[in-house]
């Protein structure tokens, strides 16, 4: 009985070690933003690795997400007679809640599982250590262009995804189902918001590009140095990002929209 | 609980408590005293002056005084001493798992030791704020057991790293240095080789090439000699005396190849089970009346090192199975 109780405060002493050393980690990383002023061309490479390189899932799984929307929606829509509206519908759903949100997902598990596994091996080789034994900080130098290229990519992602995803949807619901070209279109026009439903759509990706790239940089420091501890690592990385992706997403979207 | 593997204990064994000793601590150099006084960070900085003043050539440019270091329950380092004379070479010996690497990392100031303090060129390097112990690291030079090269880019790049980032030099000169520091390990035929298309032996030369780059005051090598074959080990062992002949260095060799060892050292440290055993000039640890030290350079079987890690006695490990594993 005391066992268990010592076992419990000993296991939540340790989340919340671990909770602090990634904020340190976090401040850390934030402090090392002069380094990438200094040469930019570090963060360029990175918006390569982690941005560029998620170009292709991100882009096809938007096209296909807004296409199910279209005969999903329309199937809906059209029991109202109300099937003009499915632009709205797609572009809606898209802009606010499942581009921030898929694309966060699909980027933990592309970009962020990579850059755990990376520094996790850089860890465990040693590699830090080379750095650190070099005078050059790791954490300016490998980790902060990693987090800021995360931190711009995702935002960039999310819109391309939406942006495919209406287009699955133009092509599904125009050249498929046969609605009204210029009903999808001035519908969508006119009912989208720019402050309530794109600036909203890119504030939470924002939020997740910070959370999920963190989140992966961290487990990647953190990690036991073997190849069972990056593993294990890898694995934390994309369950702990879609976890905390889903649940802000719930906070966001309380916060946004109900009022 | 550990996060990792379940296994049972206080978080302060191995693996997972890694981080306290790392510089994930130094996080915040300009710390108040609460936070550095924080038991779970167990940061004892050295309280007040940051530098020691005692910068004359005779003070020997590392000076370890009653350093105490554990990994979890297991006492690494039990109040050693060493001194390091400059424009010496000086050997740590001892057998393997002593603590040589970590010896290394604490001069370094990669670990915070739990007690005592490592004074190198005046300065107590575990009470230095950040930004100073990475200038002083740019006057060390380290070889990783490992090798520890970027593996991201070629030999060649590896050891113009070090260059690129902390001198300005024009593309043209950074070229002619890199070659000639990889001629001198004779590897400037490999240049455009990535570190995984090296084998063990090379890396570490590699290594060493990029150590030097920057003709550092002082070099720590990380068992240079293994992985070497005869030839490269006559090359290198005569290219650490020289590097530290010429150019004046103060070079600290961890080892345990004792005929090579002995060849190039000026003095001797011999560790073991935390404390210094013995120190001294080759000859007169050759000719120590000690038993352990008799037995560690003579190598011989026999003696009070024992070769196994502390174990139950084999016959009776054998018929152990049937109440299952550990004792
Ligand atoms: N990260 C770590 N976590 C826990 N224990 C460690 C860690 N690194 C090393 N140790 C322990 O510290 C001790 C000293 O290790 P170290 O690597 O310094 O030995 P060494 O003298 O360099 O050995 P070798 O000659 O084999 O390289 C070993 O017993 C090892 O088990
Ligand atoms: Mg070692």
């Amino acid at each position: 009985m005391i066992e268990q109780l010592a076992r419990l405060g000993r296991t939540g002493l340790l989340a919340l070690e671990r909770l602090g050393r990634g904020h340190l980690l976090l401040l850390a990383i934030l402090k090392g933003m002069t380094e990438i002023v200094r040469r930019p061309f570090l963060l360029i490479a990175q918006m390569f690795s982690v941005g560029v390189l998620s170009i292709l899932i991100v882009g096809i799984s938007g096209l296909f997400v807004g296409m199910v929307l279209g005969l999903q929606g329309y199937y809906v829509l059209s029991q109202f007679g109300a099937e003009e509206s499915l632009g709205v519908m797609v572009a809606a759903s898209l802009v606010r809640e499942l581009g921030p949100v898929v694309t966060a997902l699909l980027f933990a598990g592309r970009a962020g599982s990579a850059l755990t596994a990376e520094i996790g091996l850089m860890k465990a080789t040693e590699q830090l250590s080379g750095l650190e034994m070099m005078a050059v900080d790791p954490v300016k130098r490998i980790l902060a262009p990693r987090f800021f290229a995360g931190f711009l990519s995702m935002p960039l992602l999310a819109a391309l995804f939406s942006a495919l995803g209406i287009l699955g949807g133009y092509l599904v619901s125009v050249g498929l189902l046969g609605v009204d070209e210029g009903a999808f279109w001035s519908q969508m026009q006119h009912k989208i918001d720019l402050h309530e439903d794109i600036y909203n759509g890119v504030i939470k990706s924002l939020v997740f590009g910070v959370v999920c790239t963190w989140i992966a940089l961290f487990q990647g420091y953190d990690a036991v140095p073997t190849s069972e501890g990056v593993s294990r690592a890898t694995t934390r990385t994309v369950v702990h990002s879609a976890f905390a992706v889903l649940g802000l997403d719930f906070v966001l979207t309380a916060l946004m929209f109900g009022d | 609980m550990c996060p990792e593997c379940g296994e049972l204990g206080d978080g302060l064994d191995g693996h997972y408590s890694d981080w306290r000793q790392s510089r994930l601590c130094s996080f915040w150099p300009g710390a108040p005293g609460w936070w550095r006084a924080w038991p779970l960070l167990r940061l004892e900085a050295g309280a007040d002056g940051r530098y020691t003043m005692s910068d004359s050539q005779a003070e020997p440019l590392v000076k370890i005084r009653g350093l105490r270091f554990s990994r979890g329950e297991k006492r690494i380092f039990d109040g050693v001493d060493i001194d390091i004379q400059r424009h010496r070479v000086t050997a740590i010996m001892g057998p393997s798992g002593t603590g040589k690497t970590t010896l290394l990392k604490l001069i370094g100031g990669q670990l915070q030791p739990e007690a005592g303090t490592v004074i190198v060129d005046g300065k107590d390097i575990h009470a230095l704020p950040l930004d100073a112990l990475y200038k002083l690291r740019i006057r060390m030079g380290m070889m990783f057991q490992s090798g520890a090269l970027l593996t991201d880019i070629d030999v060649f790049e590896n050891v113009a790293y070090p260059l690129r980032e902390h001198t300005s030099l024009s593309e043209e000169m950074i070229r002619k240095l890199v070659l000639l520091k990889l001629e001198a390990v004779g590897l400037r035929g490999a240049r455009d080789l990535m570190p995984s298309e090296l084998s063990g032996g090379m890396a570490r030369r590699v290594a060493l090439a990029r150590a030097v780059a920057l003709d550092p005051m002082m070099i720590m090598y990380d068992e240079p000699f293994t992985g070497q074959d005869p030839i490269s080990m006559g090359v290198l062992v005569e290219l650490i005396r020289e590097l530290n002949d010429a150019s004046r260095l103060t070079s600290i060799i961890v080892s345990h190849d004792v005929q090579e060892t002995a060849e190039i050292a000026d003095h001797i440290y011999v560790i073991s089970q935390g404390k210094v055993i013995e120190h001294g000039t080759p000859e007169e640890l050759m000719d120590s009346q000690s038993a352990w030290v008799k037995q560690f350079m003579h190598g011989l079987p026999d003696g009070p090192v024992r070769f196994h890690y502390p174990a139950p006695d084999l016959a009776q490990d054998f018929f152990r199975h049937s109440t299952g594993g550990r004792p």
